[in-house]
């Protein structure tokens, strides 16, 4: 365990600036908290729960480029977008359930295919996390095998203290040579307990009930329909996930030269599954509802082992007409089978 | 409340309608949306100042097409909104019956389109303080502060259609947006992506917004995007007389047209 | 900006301005070469978003130009359309899009004379505005040059 006292926060900050680094840390703007660039301590947000939006667009952003094709009469040429110029970026003050996301990301883009765009941003990805010393009635990181001062996903952990100084705990390889970029902040600390620190999350629901009652609830039709009934099906609580990755893949351009993209894309959306034969597999919300709730609580714990949900409540709190998840897997957790 | 779970459980129980929409304590949220099917349900139907969002934008909902007759909790908004509805002939008189609530304990049940277009027309309702003074700041600014002020705005959207969804007046199937053949308008969240989307929606919902204000409630980064509807509602009645949501018979009114229409810009 | 040269779209509709601009080559009236017509049945036909492509696709100023009201060859196509430009013109009105940009006209069969004088002055008018950097920049956009980041 290191200690960083709250003084030394700023002179990281310009460490980390000098080295080359950009920053990324939660401002506000517009009103709400979101992760931006930053370029000195003092820009960063103090004393708040948690952000609207995630930071998963830093390693997934909302829009990015394939390809250039470009037509002509000798045939058509592909240009693949250029990645390996990305800077290196430093992600402050993510709490421990958005730092845990990366980990479902880094599943879901490392599966099968090795997606070049998500890996090369995660290896230039640095994360500091901050533990919660706060929480509020959306959160529920313990009910999904995290807790507020959960190091999983991190490269840095920082717990506050009492005094206002730092306990920071060097997780990673990656957080080591943040460190030795400013070896003089960090000082060595008698084992402080950082549980003094920090907050209570209650237990909602039991993630061993949540993943094996909805994986055996595919056919309860009853339960999605009387879930589902309110859900707009907007795509707002897939895009503020720091867990979500669906994207969709489009050309614009003309026949002469375009480019190709990828886009977020969401599962509640009416159209996501619809065929080009034009039938779709899932017309009502219902059905969409529950493969929302089974990816996160069967499909991926089952063949990524990891559980793609991490209890930040971010989807509660954007949801227009409160499609709470926590009360939903509760109910589900619930059911007698 | 009272009378309206009163109304709503002898709605049910009759088997006049097969389904009460209305509202119920929320989680995160105050209150929001619920759907009663059976009676003893109908004792988490709550009505206060938390409940404002248009239960119109359910009527047109893909399960309730064979659910059968309907009650919906209707503020003022969703009772134009209704209107809106019928006179695109989207519900058949009498399958729809609308629970007035007006903020008091009274609950008046309108049944027929004449009724409710009675209710609308004795209880006025203007935009709320907020919008207004918001409204007012960007038809003060000039031609380049209002585009700075949109691309600003809309550079953090990331096309979550929120707006759309929770809008009573759009519910066609396939949006303009989903069709690729022509893609009209980009699927992509980049900036210009944007800006049509907004462009676009503003237009399909001009004379058919009702300023309830659902889209902008729901947008999840709190884009103030029905300042554009509202602008637009604002001068269509200046340009052509027309009140959205006061009559379910009179024609829309980019569908009709006067020889007298007045404007100033055409060589 | 001396060799500025716009860039302008005109959308006409076949029975009146089409005629009519044709009726100016025959006359043999000179006007400025800068336009790239598009021939449309009726100004009823022009939908709103596809003004708005002509601007994405580089065009620096629009005309849109039918038959006068009670001419149209479709009895009221183009009263619809007065009505549908009347609420466009107030959404770019209000969204900050350069309303002078955009010239509406009714220009009929034998107004081979008003196309000229349309056409000129519409050239004259956004060769002093210069080229449409504000929509050229958010047209730029869609090359996803930079990755967007928040």
């Amino acid at each position: 365990m290191k200690l960083l006292k709250k003084e030394a926060l700023p002179i990281l900050f310009e460490k980390i600036n000098s080295a080359g680094k950009v920053i990324y840390a939660p401002v506000e703007n517009h009103g709400q908290l979101v992760y931006q660039r930053v370029s000195a301590y003092d820009e960063v947000k103090k004393d708040y729960i948690q952000t609207v939006q995630s930071a998963k667009y830093v390693v997934f952003p909302k829009i990015e480029k394939l390809l250039d094709y470009q037509n002509s009469k000798d045939g058509t040429s592909l240009s693949e977008a250029v990645i390996d110029e990305l800077p290196e970026i430093v992600l402050f003050g993510v709490r421990p359930c958005d730092a845990a996301g990366f980990d479902v990301l880094k599943a879901v883009f490392t599966w099968d295919f090795n997606d070049k765009f998500y890996i090369e941003r995660a290896k230039k990805l640095t994360i500091i996390g901050l533990s919660c010393s706060k929480c509020d009635n959306e959160c529920f990181c313990t009910s999904v095998g995290l807790n507020p001062g959960s190091t999983k996903g991190s490269d840095i952990l920082l717990t506050k203290n009492n005094e206002g100084d730092y306990l920071a705990e060097i997780v990673t390889d990656k957080g080591q040579a943040m460190v030795s970029l400013c070896t003089d902040l960090f000082s060595d600390h008698k084992d402080d307990n950082k549980e003094n620190y920090l907050t209570k999350v209650p237990v909602k629901f039991e993630k061993d009930a949540a993943i094996e009652k909805s994986t055996k609830s595919f056919e309860n039709e009853q339960i999605w329909f009387d879930q589902a009934m309110r859900c707009l099906g907007c795509g707002a609580c897939t895009y503020v996930c720091p867990t979500c990755s669906c994207f969709d893949i489009q050309d614009e351009g003309t026949s002469s030269k375009g480019i190709r993209y990828r886009c977020w894309d969401s599962c509640g959306l009416s159209q996501f599954t619809i065929h080009t034969s034009g039938h779709n597999p899932r017309e009502e919300q219902s059905q969409r509802w529950r493969q929302r709730i089974l990816h996160k609580y069967s499909y991926q714990p089952e063949r990524l082992q990891v559980l793609g949900c991490v209890g930040c409540g971010r989807c509660s709190r954007s949801c227009p007409v409160d499609m709470n998840i926590a009360e939903h897997v509760e109910t589900i957790a619930e059911i007698e089978l | 409340m009272d009378n309206l779970i009163k109304k709503a459980k002898e709605l049910l129980e009759n088997n006049l309608v097969q389904v009460v929409i209305g509202y119920e304590k929320g989680n995160t949220q105050k209150s929001r949306p619920v759907f009663i099917f059976k009676a003893e349900n109908a004792d988490k139907l709550i009505y206060d100042e938390s409940c404002h969002y248009n239960l119109a934008s359910y009527i047109t909902r893909q399960e309730m097409r064979h659910t059968g007759k309907m009650a919906v909790v209707a503020n003022i908004h969703a009772l134009k909104a209704m209107l809106v509805l019928a006179n695109e002939h989207q519900f058949i008189e009498g399958n729809v019956i609308a629970l007035a609530v007006d903020g008091s304990s009274d609950v008046t049940e309108l049944k027929t389109f004449s009724e409710i277009e009675e209710y609308i027309a004795s209880h006025p309702v203007e935009l709320k303080e907020k919008e207004k003074v918001l409204l007012e700041k960007i038809k003060a600014l000039s031609k380049e502060e209002r585009w700075e002020f949109w691309q600003n705005e809309l550079a953090r959207c990331f096309k979550c259609y929120a707006c759309r969804a929770a809008c009573p007046m759009c519910y066609c199937h396939q949006c303009t947006v989903d069709c690729n053949k022509p893609q009209w308008i980009t699927v992509a969240p980049h900036q210009l992506g944007n800006y049509e989307w907004q462009m676009m929606r503003a237009m399909h919902l001009a004379g058919r917004c009702v300023d309830c204000g659902a889209c902008a409630e729901a947008c999840p980064l709190d884009i103030p995007i029905n300042m554009l509807t509202y602008y637009l509602s604002e001068s269509i009645e200046s340009n052509f007389g027309f009140k959205t949501g006061t009559s379910a018979t009179k024609l829309y009114v980019l569908s009709d047209y006067k020889l007298e229409d007045k404007e100033n810009f055409i060589r | 900006m001396e060799n500025f040269e716009p860039k302008i779209v005109a959308f006409v509709c076949n029975w009146c301005t089409y005629a009519g601009a044709d009726l100016t080559g025959t006359s043999r009236i000179k006007y400025a070469p800068n336009v790239k017509i598009i021939r449309f049945p009726c100004t009823g036909r022009i939908d709103f978003m596809i003004l708005m492509k002509a601007f994405v696709n580089g065009a620096d100023g629009i005309i849109v130009s039918g038959c006068h009201p009670n001419d149209c060859h479709y009895t009221s196509g183009n009263f619809h359309a007065r009505r549908r430009w009347m609420v466009f013109r107030n959404l770019l009105d209000i969204m900050g899009v350069d309303l002078e940009r955009i010239t509406f006209s009714w220009v009929s069969a034998a107004e081979g004379a008003k196309w000229a004088e349309i056409v000129n002055s519409t050239v004259d008018k956004i060769k002093k505005l210069g080229p449409y950097e504000n929509y050229k920049k958010l047209a730029d956009s869609q090359q996803l040059k930079e990755v967007i980041h928040g």
